[in-house]
Formats: structure tokens, sequence, C-alpha cells
């Protein structure tokens, strides 16, 4: 829990963090989003609309990039907003896993607006999945 | 030819009854982005913060966006199908955080559609307000439709 002050600086990094992802996980990511799309669930359905096979959510890959800020941050109400691209699928493999690397770094500094931009690289196998992926946070 | 329908930018949907946020669905989310911090199923330690109740984790809006968006992309006239649908960026703005117990309204306004090379970029931003009207939440996302021929 850690509380961004005004003296950050540009291109600190903040952590870096794996975060696993299962079919397990994506079925549970499918109940509680609301997002039944078989893509992420149905190899036989991905395989015939071109994917390699089951793919995680975009949404999903966002939503953990997004909690490992919020739960590094001490007050939730500091994210001011979160932003990404949708650059490339990742595929989730049954059985197994995959990890995704989440790297926080400082991006820019406004001390007189009181924020800052963290940049959150979100990397499968050292390639990036998401673009653009920049949060402003509330400094203190 | 993109089979998107362009006469519809500028329009508003306000037709999805409100969305009531509930302790139950804010910690069934947060578990399953991995957000382990308190205040999303704890409401003393959300009331800690200074919250009426648990706080729901940054991109649970995007529930009750996609929610009200349906209005949109499943008008018969909008001519969207969705299963030549991609999602190709999204971006969460912040007023101030969910709450369990918050009762949000949304207007999904359709911003832009834009056509290139066959692939149809439909821009839409869901405003989400509370009960009193106070803005809580804006999450503009933009999906990639494939026209027939590509």
């Amino acid at each position: 829990m850690t509380t961004l002050t005004t003296a950050v600086e540009k291109g600190t990094e903040l952590y870096l963090l794996t975060r696993t992802v299962t079919r397990d996980r994506l079925v549970r990511y499918a109940g509680a989003s609301g997002d039944f799309n078989p893509i992420h669930y149905n190899d036989r359905f991905a395989t015939e609309v071109g994917l390699p096979g089951v793919i995680a959510h975009g949404m999903l890959t966002m939503g953990l990039a997004c909690a490992t800020l919020t739960d590094w941050l001490d007050d939730p109400a500091d994210l001011i907003s979160y932003g990404v691209r949708f650059t490339r699928p990742v595929p989730v493999p049954d059985p197994g896993e995959v990890a995704l690397e989440v790297r926080a770094v400082v991006g820019t500094v406004d001390p007189e607006a009181g924020t800052a931009r963290i940049d959150l690289a979100v990397t499968l196998e050292g390639t990036s999945v998401l673009g653009k992926s920049q949060a402003h946070v509330r400094l203190h | 030819m993109s089979a998107v329908n362009a006469d519809f930018v500028g329009r508003v949907f306000t037709g999805t009854p409100p969305y009531v946020a509930s302790r139950a669905k804010i910690a069934e989310f947060a578990a399953a982005v991995g957000a382990e911090a308190a205040v999303h199923v704890d409401p003393a330690a959300a009331q800690a913060l200074g919250y009426a109740d648990v706080v729901a984790p940054g991109t649970f809006a995007v529930v009750i966006a996609q929610r009200a968006e349906a209005e949109y992309i499943q008008d018969p006239a909008a001519a969207i199908d969705f299963s030549r649908v991609v999602h190709a960026n999204e971006v969460f703005t912040h007023h101030r955080p969910i709450v369990a117990g918050d009762q949000l309204h949304t207007a999904v306004h359709v911003d832009s559609i834009t056509e290139r090379a066959g692939i149809a970029m439909v821009t839409t931003r869901s405003v989400i307000s509370d009960g009193a009207g106070e803005l809580v939440c804006e999450v503009t996302s933009t999906l990639a439709v494939r026209g027939e021929d590509s």
C-alpha cells in the first residue's frame, strides 16, 4: 500500500509483477463480467473463427493490470483514468497457464495538476499485449 | 462498403434500466481480476477510507457500460454484426469510485463511426451517473467491425 507524492520522478519503476491466467480464470471473469463470448471458453468455436484457440478477454488483461495498480495505491480513488489498446490476443492453453508480466513505470509527472501518468506495460513472453496502457493517478 | 450504419453517429441511448451495484457482484469481479485490496470486499475497510460501502475495482464499470451499449449494438438498424467485432480500445475516466448501493444510470453516446480498409471503427462513450445525477464514470470503447469482404 503506497501513496505517490509530487516528488515522484519520471522513469521510476514502481513494481514488476506476474499474473497467471488459466481457463479457470477465464470462466470466472466471464461470470463476473457477463461477457460470455465463446472464444473465451470454447476451443472449437475459437478455432472456427480463425483464432489459435481460446483467448483471454481483453478486458480481463486490462482488469488484471488495473488491479495491480489499485492494489499498490492506498486509495482506489487515486486512479483518475486508465486506457488501453488491445494489440495482441492472449492465448490460454488447456491444460496449462500463461504468465503476464505487468511493469509499472512513471511516464510523466504534472506537479501543478497533482497528477502522474503511470505506464502499465503488459507482456507475454516478452511481447507486449496492450498498447498505450496508461493510467493517470492523483498525487499527494 | 461498411455494413455499419454511420447515421447513428450523435445518437444517445438511455433506455437501459438503472444498474444497482451490489457487494456480491463487486467481490466476484474483484476476485476475477485479482484485485486483493480489502476495500473491495470489507465494508469496514472501505468505511475507514471514507466510502459508504465496498469500492468496485477500476474496470468494473465495463459491466455497466457493456450492458447499456447492447441497446445500441443489438439495434438491427445499427447493422453491427457482433460475430465480426473485435474490441480495439477502452478508456475509463473516473469521477468517483463506484460503491455498493449505487444506483447507476447510463447514457450511451455514439461518438464516431469511421471506416478504413473495410473495417469500421465504432466508438461509444457510456456516461454513468448516480441517483443524484452526479457523474461517476465515463467509459469510452472502440469496436473494430470487419466488413463482409474483409
